[in-house]
């Protein structure tokens, strides 16, 4: 583009309304960084640390060590959001990762977003069993101990409800931050055995097909899964970021699914069943079934689709002062890795690259960051993101167009946050 | 007799590898035999064709009881729903711009009705229900759809036969068509 025809345009920029290279980070430093930036929980005035002061802290020793850390007081807000259950119960719904107060891709085991359908049990792992059998040579019985001593791998991978995003669906876009949107996928380090170690032990029938996946929750939680995907990349996950499971996350053992929806990663997990055909749960016929405007239903949905959020800004996170910012935000398929997201500013008329912070991994959430120069008007900010099939992310007109607004779950759309002049932030569908 | 012995040797040979095969020499091979008895007090799942179902029966009139007993308080008078989900109706709303999904308009197999009601329903009182009281609370909640009629007994041998009316409206997303 000849600068001349559009002197008001930087030659750094990379699409229209502000959207730079990122390199602009890199040669100019954080000093063009809006005043203040974007605006988070406060934190409080730190005053009396500003130079030449002494803070407080440095006039004496600190605490001391602990058994088992907790986040800075001053992060005690950074909670799970969208906290919702069943009328009457208490375990029986959903509690929502804030995306928008991360940074990176590994989600704190403390605010990986929980979907349970019946409480999370309290298991004794010393008396758990894990039990296989159906169509095998030798059905056989697992304590926890005895699978520990198993080879174990390690993955870096997300995890995401096929409801998440939902409240997109709705005629009009709900006013809620991006976690509460959103947050029904978090990414963590899991750490277990293949399934299929075990299931060659036991020894599969030629008919074997599909297994059954059962929890030890109280509604003995359980789906069917496709034989080659088992064979493919299942795990039965004992470690999460290092740690042994959370309760809400499946203590004391629970089969991880790379890149499927997440409630087939049954958790409290106590019984395989292989069989020769899908048994017909109530999770995988009048749950997590989707509603196609036509009145059919597609089942067996597996694979979550290509995604990106943009996670800052966006909702609760205002803009204080026109200048330079990073737009950031996460993007990931449950077919494999993604290659390119694209950012626009201005409502999709432009798009401009952003760039992709390693590690870039398969079936895992990708940081993607860009640089923008916000000049104090509105704005309208949008990620799109592509994976390794060729896959783009759709826009919500798209989306709709094709399923309608009652499939309920696998929404990927194409998310747009609004920028006012005053620097407020909100869901729009642009 | 060469012959036999030689057909003996293949035989077992092929036996051998089999259970070569099914031990998994490479593996910790650490899991214990399960017995017939541990197996079957956990194996709950019933698939569509059946198999699996327990002795016992029950019809509308009985589960209507069990129901006002265990179910109504979640689930509303016949089904009607509130304050959780509603069981009964809706049949002709799913291609509509308010779908009420329901046993009777949406799930494609009667057998779900029986394993999801048995292994979690009461919800505060999980696999508290005795058989002919699932079997009764299933033909209960089909018959209010107007699947079945009131006098029908449903057990092992009619409940797979239930024809659901949404059976032929599902899509099978896996596996993924070839390209």
């Amino acid at each position: 583009m000849p600068s001349s025809s559009t002197p008001s345009i930087p030659p750094e920029e990379v699409a229209a309304n502000g959207l730079l290279h990122r390199r602009i980070f890199l040669t100019q430093g954080v000093a063009l960084i809006g005043a203040g930036g974007l605006t988070v929980l406060s934190a409080g005035s730190a005053a009396a640390a500003d130079p030449p002061d002494m803070p407080p802290w440095m006039r004496a020793p600190g605490t001391g060590m602990s058994g088992y850390g907790s986040p800075a007081k001053y992060e005690e807000k950074i909670q799970r959001t969208g906290i919702v259950s069943q009328p009457g119960t208490t375990g029986s719904g959903a509690s929502r990762t804030p995306l928008e107060h991360l940074n990176g891709v590994i989600t704190p085991s403390g605010l990986h977003f929980e979907r349970h359908h019946g409480g999370v049990p309290d298991i004794d792992p010393s008396v758990h069993r894990l039990l296989i059998h159906g169509l095998v040579k030798r059905p056989l019985v697992f304590t926890m101990d005895a699978l520990l001593r198993y080879p174990m791998v390690s993955r870096i991978q997300f995890i995401e409800c096929s409801g998440n995003s939902r409240p997109n669906l709705s005629p009009t876009p709900p006013a809620a931050s991006c976690g509460a949107i959103h947050g029904l996928v978090s990414c963590s380090e899991w750490t277990g055995v293949p399934l299929a170690i075990l299931l060659e032990e036991a020894g599969s029938d030629r008919g074997a097909q599909w297994l059954l996946a059962e929890g030890a929750d109280a509604p003995a939680m359980s789906r069917s899964i496709p034989m080659a995907k088992v064979m493919d990349d299942a795990l039965l996950a004992f470690y999460q970021n290092g740690e042994r499971l959370r309760p809400e996350n499946g203590y004391p053992v629970r089969l991880f699914l790379p890149g499927y929806e997440g409630n087939m990663s049954v958790k409290w997990l106590r019984r395989i069943k292989v069989t020769a055909v899908p048994t017909m749960t109530k999770d995988e016929t009048s749950k997590y079934t989707d509603l196609l405007a036509s009145g059919k239903s597609l089942m067996f949905t597996y694979p979550m689709g290509v995604k990106s959020v943009i996670t800052a800004p966006s909702p609760g996170l205002a803009l204080k002062a026109p200048g330079l910012y990073e737009i950031s935000g996460l993007a990931w398929s449950g077919s494999g890795k993604i290659t390119k997201v694209e950012v626009s500013a201005d409502g999709a008329r432009t798009w401009g690259e952003a760039a992709l912070a390693e590690p870039v991994l398969s079936k895992a959430l990708t940081r993607f960051r860009m640089a923008w120069r916000w000049d104090g008007g509105p704005a309208v900010l949008k990620s799109r993101a592509r994976d390794e099939t060729g896959a783009l992310q759709p826009t919500r007109e798209q989306l709709v167009g094709d399923k309608g607004t009652q499939i309920s779950y696998h929404y990927n759309a194409i998310q747009s946050w609004g920028v006012a002049p005053s620097g407020e932030v909100k869901n729009v569908y642009a | 007799m060469y012959t036999r012995s030689l057909a003996s040797c293949v035989a077992l040979a092929v036996v051998v590898a089999v259970i070569a095969q099914a031990r998994a020499a490479d593996g910790p091979n650490l899991g214990r035999e399960a017995t017939p008895a541990e197996i079957g007090g956990w194996d709950i799942s019933i698939p569509p064709d059946g198999s699996g179902l327990p002795p016992g029966g029950g019809t509308a009139a009985a589960g209507a009881a069990v129901y006002a007993a265990k179910c109504q308080s979640c689930h509303g008078e016949k089904g009607a729903g509130q304050p959780n989900d509603r069981l009964v109706g809706g049949q002709g709303t799913l291609a509509g711009p308010t779908p009420v999904r329901t046993i009777g308009s949406y799930w494609p197999y009667a057998t779900t009705v029986f394993d999801y009601v048995r292994r979690a329903m009461p919800y505060q009182q999980a696999q508290s229900l005795t058989n002919d009281e699932v079997y009764a609370l299933t033909a209960y909640l089909l018959h209010l759809n107007g699947v079945i009629a009131e006098g029908d007994v449903i057990n092992a041998q009619t409940l797979p036969k239930v024809n659901m009316p949404n059976r032929d409206n599902f899509i099978l997303a896996y596996p993924p068509r070839s390209r």
